[in-house]
């Protein structure tokens, strides 16, 4: 089957696609973008969360076809002219990345949070990220990279 | 593999009618893990995401009418005023990602004794319209369930929509699980006070084969209240009441011991929970005269 979609602003075609595979598999193993992480492939830790259509989901749990016309944001779609998204810096510089497997579910999950909500409270960040599993960082730099990030971006508008 | 992707209800339902054995997908959320899993191999998926007609909700003869395909998302977003009991369950459900992306139609399609739209609708009296070529029905929720994750839906049927009262009166959702977020419920109970009828709607989850009403509880908190003339006086629960209540919704459950709970576990909370649920409601209640 063919699938049609734009990622990342570009409009991509594969073929040969499995209708029953999922669209995290075409993104990393038929589109080369590996920054979406395959660890579950149960929607359990959230390692693969992408924009569909502006709203963040599971891509282990998209069908393939489902997709097919749909306008995907992937983690390597957030860096703004070739730079890091304020939010993957403060992820950096808060020690929040450790092995760094569920770090691209992560910002994406916090990209949105923090579209939708300039400053965050812990409980609501909690919320926010609970389908993103850590097994690192104990969650604390997490919470920090949040804050730094949501600063910065509030700063930066206010300028 | 196929894969159908019908962009209206009846081209839907006319794949549904050549393919019968054609595994329906809304947010994939339960089909995918299944094929991820190689736990099923279906001759072919029909993509029902396309489909405009079941994204939709709208009011229609005093009721809500729930289209299959409302993600619990928009339920929470969109639908919590109306439809609170459902949308207080919707909040438990899983994580934000599968709140975006799983649907009431694909709660129902499952049709596991967990699921948590299922007490909600229970308790709310929702009726399950389900369609195929041949046809529409309409069937109260809970004939809608009909064995361990076994539907009333006949090979050809589609879920259409679900149609609900708005509510009229304070609703209760209760869920016990080993953490707060991301967990399948160990026992649920999800509680409707309707004061317009003077009835309590009740729903258990995860304490039975399918989820099911308590409805000698309800029935006799309905007599209670009325006989103490409490709907009117909108006076104090009395004690007594909520137990007896929650003796009989305990009554009403036939748990088993599995991996998360074992049935003396679910028996117990699931009084507890009824007993909150009653309380919570009926102080609500009373707080809205
Ligand atoms: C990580 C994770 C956490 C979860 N947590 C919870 C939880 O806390 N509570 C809970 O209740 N569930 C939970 N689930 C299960 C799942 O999200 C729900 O059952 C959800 O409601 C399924 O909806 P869906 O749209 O994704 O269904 P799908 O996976 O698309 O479909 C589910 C079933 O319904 C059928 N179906 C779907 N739509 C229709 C239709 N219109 N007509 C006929 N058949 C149809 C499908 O064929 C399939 O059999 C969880 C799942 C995951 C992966
Ligand atoms: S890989 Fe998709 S949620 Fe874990
Ligand atoms: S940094 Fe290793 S899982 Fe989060």
């Amino acid at each position: 089957m063919r699938i049609t979609t734009t990622v990342n602003g570009e409009q991509r075609q594969v073929d040969d696609v499995w209708e029953g595979e999922s669209l995290l598999y075409v993104l990393r193993e038929r589109m080369a973008l590996p920054g979406s992480k395959n660890a579950c492939e149960q929607g359990e830790c959230g390692a693969c969360t992408v924009y569909l259509d502006h709203v963040p989901v599971c891509a282990c749990l998209v069908a393939a076809g489902q997709a097919d016309g749909r306008e995907i944001v992937t983690v390597e779609g957030l860096q703004v002219e070739g730079e890091l998204h304020p939010v993957q810096r403060a992820f950096v510089e808060a020690g929040a990345v450790q092995c760094g497997f569920c770090t691209p579910g992560l910002v994406v999950a916090t990209h949105d949070l923090l579209e939708r909500s300039g400053q965050p409270s812990d409980p609501e960040i909690r919320e926010a990220l609970a389908g993103n599993l850590c097994r690192c960082t104990g969650y604390e730099k997490i919470l920090d990279a949040v804050h730094l990030a949501a600063d910065r971006l509030s700063t930066s508008e206010k300028q | 593999m196929d894969f159908l992707r019908p962009d209206s209800w009846a081209d839907a339902l006319a794949a549904k009618a050549e393919h019968p054995d054609a595994v329906p997908i809304a947010g994939g959320t339960d089909v995918m893990v299944e094929l991820n899993f190689d736990r099923r191999r279906p001759a072919a998926l029909l993509d029902l995401t396309r489909v405009d007609d079941l994204s939709q909700w709208y009011q229609q003869d005093g009721l809500v009418r729930l289209g299959a395909g409302v993600t619990f998302a928009r339920l929470i977003s969109e639908l919590g005023d109306q439809l609170p009991g459902l949308a207080m369950a919707s909040r438990t459900v899983g994580s934000p990602q599968i709140r975006n992306r799983g649907t009431v139609g694909g709660n129902l399609g499952t049709a596991s004794p967990a699921g948590d739209a299922h007490p909600a609708l229970l308790a709310a009296g929702a009726e399950v319209e389900v369609e195929s070529v041949r046809g529409s029905r309409r069937m109260p929720v809970s004939d809608f369930y009909v064995g361990v994750k076994r539907n009333a839906l006949e090979p050809d049927e589609l879920i259409r929509a679900v149609w609900i009262a708005p509510a009229t009166g304070p609703q209760q959702y209760s869920k016990i699980g080993t953490r707060n977020a991301m967990v399948i419920a160990v026992c649920a109970f999800g509680l409707a006070l309707h004061p317009s009828r003077k009835t309590v709607g009740t729903g258990i989850g995860s304490a039975a084969p399918t989820p099911r009403v308590a409805a000698q509880a309800g029935t006799f908190a309905a007599n209670a209240l009325e006989e103490a003339g409490l709907w009117e006086s909108r006076g104090e629960l009395p004690p007594s009441l909520a137990q007896e209540f929650a003796e009989q919704v305990q009554a009403a459950a036939s748990p088993i011991d599995d991996i998360r709970g074992s049935a003396a576990y679910r028996l117990l909370s699931l009084s507890v929970m009824a007993r909150r649920c009653l309380v919570w409601a009926w102080t609500d209640y009373r707080k809205a005269a």
